[in-house]
Formats: structure tokens, sequence, C-alpha cells
């Protein structure tokens, strides 16, 4: 595991304007499935343009990280490039106005938005509660593909589940005690 | 954060962060030793005018022939600088 896996946020952005590649490739695979999300899920757009969405915002996040001014600030800073750059690669598309997308774009990235934060609840877990979650959940693997993977009957998939998501759940609930951080 | 208490809506939210493409996540981790690659094209470039000329000429021949790989995305970002100087 590389030693920038449970780095805050600032201190991946001062390992990077340090030159250490391990923080890069970490700052890349925590804001992946985000970047990913905004540009497929919130904007919808093709692989093709998500693609070049992908690249160009984690280009211009490396070559711009000087300009960061709070290191703390990583994610909505990349959020910002995200949805810049798939409005323009939707405008250089015309296939809808802006103001179409905006409304569209913003509802499901509600979404994106607490489903990071899940994510991050997750990655306190037991490894073994972040696999079982990940495969099934978001790799969209069957019973039987989890069981056959990680060697373990296929009868207590459904169990573990169960037990590792209400794991998820009062970790989530631990963080945001009754009354504190609704954004209700 | 919102209180989520519903196993169900934490599903829904597991669902949405899917893994990017791995080939597209490890071409962004290598971003760095992109850029190093561009920036000393651009020096060479700068310094050598034949071999500007020759990037002008035949891009991706001249950079093959010096033994770079870049790519596609390399070469669009060499093209544009070439392009603005």
């Amino acid at each position: 595991m590389s030693r920038f896996a449970s780095a805050s946020d600032a201190e991946l952005v001062r390992g990077c304007r340090a030159g250490e590649q391990e923080a890069w490739n970490e700052l890349v695979e925590r804001y992946s499935r985000y970047v990913y999300a905004i540009a497929v899920r919130g904007f919808r757009l093709s692989e093709e343009d998500a693609e070049d969405v992908f690249q160009d915002v984690f280009t211009r996040v490396y070559t711009r990280l000087d300009s960061l001014r709070d290191d703390s600030a990583l994610r909505p800073w990349i959020a910002q490039l995200t949805r810049r750059r798939c409005l323009d690669a939707i405008a250089a598309r015309r296939e809808v106005t802006a103001e179409e997308l905006a409304e569209e774009g913003s509802t499901d990235l509600t979404d994106v938005e607490e489903a990071f934060e899940v994510r991050e609840a997750l990655a306190t877990l037991s490894g073994n509660c972040q696999d079982i979650l990940d495969r099934f959940f978001a790799r969209d693997q069957s019973y039987k593909t989890i069981a056959d993977e990680l060697e373990i009957p296929s009868g207590t998939i459904a169990s573990r589940i169960a037990r590792c998501l209400g794991r998820l759940r009062e970790q989530l609930e631990g963080r945001n005690p009754a009354g504190e951080g609704s954004r209700e | 954060m919102t209180r989520i208490n519903d196993e169900e809506r934490l599903g829904v939210l597991l669902r949405i962060l899917r893994p990017a493409p791995r080939g597209w996540v490890e071409a962004a981790q290598e971003l760095p030793g992109a850029r190093r690659t561009f920036d000393e094209i651009v020096s060479r470039a700068e310094a050598d005018l034949a071999f500007r000329a020759a990037l002008v000429d035949d891009l991706e021949q001249a950079l093959a022939a010096e033994g770079y790989e870049p790519d596609r995305r390399l070469l669009d970002e060499i093209r544009a600088r070439l392009d603005e100087s």
C-alpha cells in the first residue's frame, strides 16, 4: 500500500508539489472515480468525450497545482475543473443548451458529492468490507464471482454485504451525529 | 453531509462512483513522466533549429527517430506549442 494512502488531501498536494510520484498516483486514484462520475453520470458525456475530459482535468491539476490557494480544498477545485471541461466538451458538440445542461448536471452532482463522502467513510472500514461492497455495488459483480475471487462460500455473501453496509451506516452516523451537518 | 440512515440509499450511492477505465487512470498517473518528455522536447526544439524544423515537417516521424513514443495528447500539445512559437 502506498504511504500516501491515508494522507489528507493537503498532504497529497504537498507531496505532488515536491515531485513525489507516489503522491500523484494516490491523488489520481482517489479522484479518478469522482471525475469519471461527474463526466459520465452528471453530464452524461460519451465515453470518448469523458476520456478527453478525464485526461485534461488531471493534466490541469498537475500543471496548475501551484495555483491552488488552499491545499485542503482539492475536491472542490477538481470538481470545478471537471464541470468546466464537461461544459466545454458539450458546447463543442452543440448537443443541448448550456442552461439545460446546468440544470441536469447540478441535480446529479449532488448525488456524486454525497457518494464521495460515502466512499470516504467506506475507506475507514476493514479491507474486507471495502472490497466486498465495492465489488458488489460499484463493480456489479455477482455473488458467485465475489465468492470465487475471494474464495469464500457464496452462501455467506449476502450476510457479509449486509453486515458491512451496517458498519458503513454506523460509520456515517458517527461522523455525523444527530442534528449536525445535515444539508437539509 | 447528508445523513444517511437507509442502507438501500447507501447502496445507490456506492453504485455512483464506479471505477474509471484502468487505462485512463494509468495514463493520468503517467502524467509527470509525460510532462518531463514534453519539456525536454520543447527545450530541444528551442535550442536546435534543425530538430525544430524536423518536428514541424513530420512530428511523429521526427520524434520516433529520436526514440520518443509520445501518445496522442502529447503530440497535440507539442503541435500546439510549435504553432505558437
